[in-house]
């Protein structure tokens, strides 16, 4: 492998990363603060991804279909967490999976009705379209570097929200210690309405701003699941940071795993995640 | 006719309730429902996926399966239908508890699946260990199912991962290519068909440097597209079907490769999602045994048949499915709808003739394969032109089947 070819796939694995920290910052925002093993993360995902497809034909338009989308997914997050997920909180996590899971039935199902089991896919938008050209025969699409820099000011958005504002205050004594932050009068059932709704939205919108690049089908939610557990268990579970990290760890060892390692692409992650909890069975920044 | 079906009912409660039943055909201890039917129904069983990735092929097989059912007046044999459908969720390791609960619970004369060649395996090794049910597989390529797992009662209505690939090798060589990387899925399916690629592309010539094996159904390609820049083959022949093959055919085009290395395959590449690819798939050329653009009467009938039942265009899933139809009901006519009188269900299996096939006519090989045309074909304005026949009357070479 040449030098530019390396830095080529150097990109590869971070740009992988950003798509994963996408997905992995509401699975370990839902999990590290509610202690909800949200299962239909995917099914979420997916939802965006068709959200954007459906509204993209009224709107013609990607970023108003998004903006649509994401109304409508943090209305939807918000209301499965008052009808549903609330009545949870105080059952043991098997129960917290068995929703979810039947969660993923119905969402599969509302996808079969609501749009089939064809495949569809999104086009990217005219301004992102088109690529830069890294060698003599090879461009980067314009759209996922585009993706890359709309992670990096989500991570940074989201570090601020939980680590500068009120509301990331209110929501980090909850997770601490739901009793005492009541007691002190901040309203905990709201505060975890509103994380739920924001977990739901960060998987849609992820499913959303990668369409374009994926392809729109049915089932595109499970593999991207079990990736995104892998980025949390990385990370340690309940940290955004974490979460950043772990993609980016795990975005590079599945690139050059793919390449270097071809005969066993599909163990290396899993590999450097029984790695990682060897050496740190919390995670590289969760708490023990 | 009428001993026939009096024989008929007799198997049917054989093993069960009454032996002196089948003297009865009109006694009042013939159970009501067979009385008010006239017939028991002859069992179809399904296994196919209908959620996931391959859901869309699993919904087209059926469509058009049942659509020929119904054309024949819903009847097998004279006798009505019954479809037991079970979802396969593409799981190999579920793969053998339905197929038992199929065969040993629900007891289906006709066994219809699946999808994955990873399935079908394990289906036939159970199946042809058995004289019945008759399994008709409807897509699924694995050529072991028509190789060293063959048996009298597994019959195939699609191809062998042989087949389509097998020219698209020769194809490439014959445009000038000395060089090619293959791609695919790391599966049945992708392994088989690169490896039938390859062998036609080196016998013409052409050197494969590079097999590239993605795991399935992974849909991140990135890395892999760097691999192939920088390798620069003069060709890339790749096998990956639905949503991957959406992803693979848009990432290859935007990463820049379309235009320098051109892309070939099997025709699951562009089959069926030609349409979400847009001008990322426009003059890829695949060969497949089947092209919506060929000129026969059968395929006019049937495409216009079937956009007016399901309100979109049929594929060559569709057509497997369609053919699969066709295939039972020549075997159940020829028993008069006794399905017991497996021997002879066989012979009138291996008999068929497929005068109307949509993909043209078609034979049954003495491996239980079809012996089929594959056609040469090219996206063009988002739809799969007909540009001729790659292989004619080509049949599988059966390797380490006992029946060939």
């Amino acid at each position: 492998m040449d030098f530019s070819t390396f830095l080529i796939q150097v990109l590869n694995g971070f740009q992988y990363g950003f798509l994963l920290f996408l997905v992995a910052s509401g699975l370990t925002l839902v999990f590290g603060i509610m202690g909800i093993i949200n299962l239909a993360h995917g099914a979420f995902y997916m939802l965006g991804a068709y959200l954007t497809y459906w509204l993209i034909g009224y709107t013609g338009n990607l970023f108003l279909a998004i903006l649509g989308g994401i109304l409508i997914m943090a209305v939807l997050g918000y209301l499965i967490e008052r009808l549903a997920i609330s009545y949870l909180y105080d059952r043991d996590h098997l129960h917290q999976v068995l929703l979810t899971y039947g969660l993923i039935l119905i969402i599969d199902d509302l996808q079969k009705i609501l749009w089939g089991t064809d495949f569809y896919s999104v086009p990217v938008p005219e301004i992102l379209a088109g690529g830069i050209q890294m060698t003599e025969n090879q461009e980067y699409p314009i759209y996922r570097l585009f993706i890359s820099v709309v992670c990096m000011i989500l991570a940074a958005g989201l570090y601020v929200l939980i680590n500068k504002t009120k509301l990331g205050m209110m929501i980090r004594a909850g997770a601490s210690n739901r009793e005492m932050s009541q007691a002190l009068g901040i309203d905990i059932s709201k505060i975890f309405a509103i994380v739920f709704s924001l977990g739901v939205t960060l998987a849609a919108f992820s499913g959303m701003i990668g369409s374009p690049i994926s392809s729109v089908f049915p089932g595109m939610g499970s593999e991207i699941l079990i990736v995104s557990f892998v980025v949390v268990v990385v990370g340690g579970i309940g940290s955004v940071k974490g979460a950043f990290v772990g993609a980016m760890i795990i975005g590079l060892a599945d690139t050059f795993g793919t390449v270097l390692l071809p005969e066993f692409a599909s163990v290396v992650v899993y590999a450097v995640m029984a790695i990682v909890l060897l050496w740190r069975p919390q995670g590289l920044f969760g708490q023990t | 006719m009428t001993k026939k079906v009096s024989d008929n009912s007799r198997r049917q409660f054989l093993g069960g309730v009454a032996a002196t039943a089948g003297v009865a055909a009109a006694s009042s201890f013939v159970p009501t429902k067979f009385a008010i039917a006239g017939k028991a129904p002859v069992k179809v069983g399904i296994l196919l996926p209908y959620s996931g990735t391959y859901a869309m092929l699993g919904n087209s097989i059926t469509n058009a399966m049942k659509m020929r059912l119904e054309q024949a007046g819903g009847m097998l044999g004279g006798r009505p239908i019954k479809y037991i459908g079970v979802d396969s969720e593409m799981s190999v390791p579920k793969a053998a508890p339905n197929t038992k609960k199929l065969i040993d619970k629900e007891k289906v004369d006709f066994l219809v699946g699946p999808v994955h060649s990873g399935i079908a395996a394990a289906m036939a090794k159970i199946v042809g260990k058995r004289k019945t049910p008759i399994m008709i597989v409807p897509n699924a390529g694995s050529n072991a199912v028509t190789g060293p797992l063959c048996a009298p009662n597994i019959f195939r209505c699609s191809f062998s991962n042989w087949q389509p690939a097998f020219p698209g090798g020769k194809l490439m060589a014959d445009e000038g290519h000395k060089t090619a990387i293959t791609i695919s899925w790391k599966y049945g399916a992708g392994i088989q068909m690169m490896a039938a690629g390859t062998e036609s592309f080196e016998a013409n010539g052409g050197k494969v440097i590079k097999d590239i094996q993605v795991p399935f159904p992974k849909v991140e390609f990135q890395a892999f597209l760097s691999d192939i820049a920088a390798l620069k083959p003069d060709a890339v022949f790749a096998f990956f079907s639905g949503g991957g093959a959406v992803k693979f055919v848009k990432d290859y085009a935007a990463a820049g490769l379309k235009e320098n290395i051109p892309l070939y395959g099997p025709g699951f590449l562009t089959e069926g999602v030609s349409a979400a690819q847009g001008a990322a798939a426009e003059g890829i050329k695949t060969t497949l045994h089947y092209s919506a653009d060929l000129d026969n009467a059968a395929n006019q009938k049937f495409r216009t048949d079937y956009t007016k039942a399901y309100g979109k265009g049929p594929n060559v899933f569709s057509v497997q499915g369609f053919d699969t139809a066709s295939l039972m009901l020549q075997a159940a006519a020829a028993v008069q709808g006794d399905m017991g009188a497996t021997g002879d269900v066989i012979t009138a299996m291996e008999n068929a003739v497929f005068l109307d096939s949509p993909r043209g006519q078609w034979k049954m090989s003495k491996a239980h394969n079809p012996i089929q045309n594959i056609y040469l074909r090219q996206v063009q304005g988002g739809k799969q032109k007909l540009l001729g026949i790659a292989a004619e009357a080509l049949e599988d070479p059966a390797k380490g089947c006992k029946l060939a």
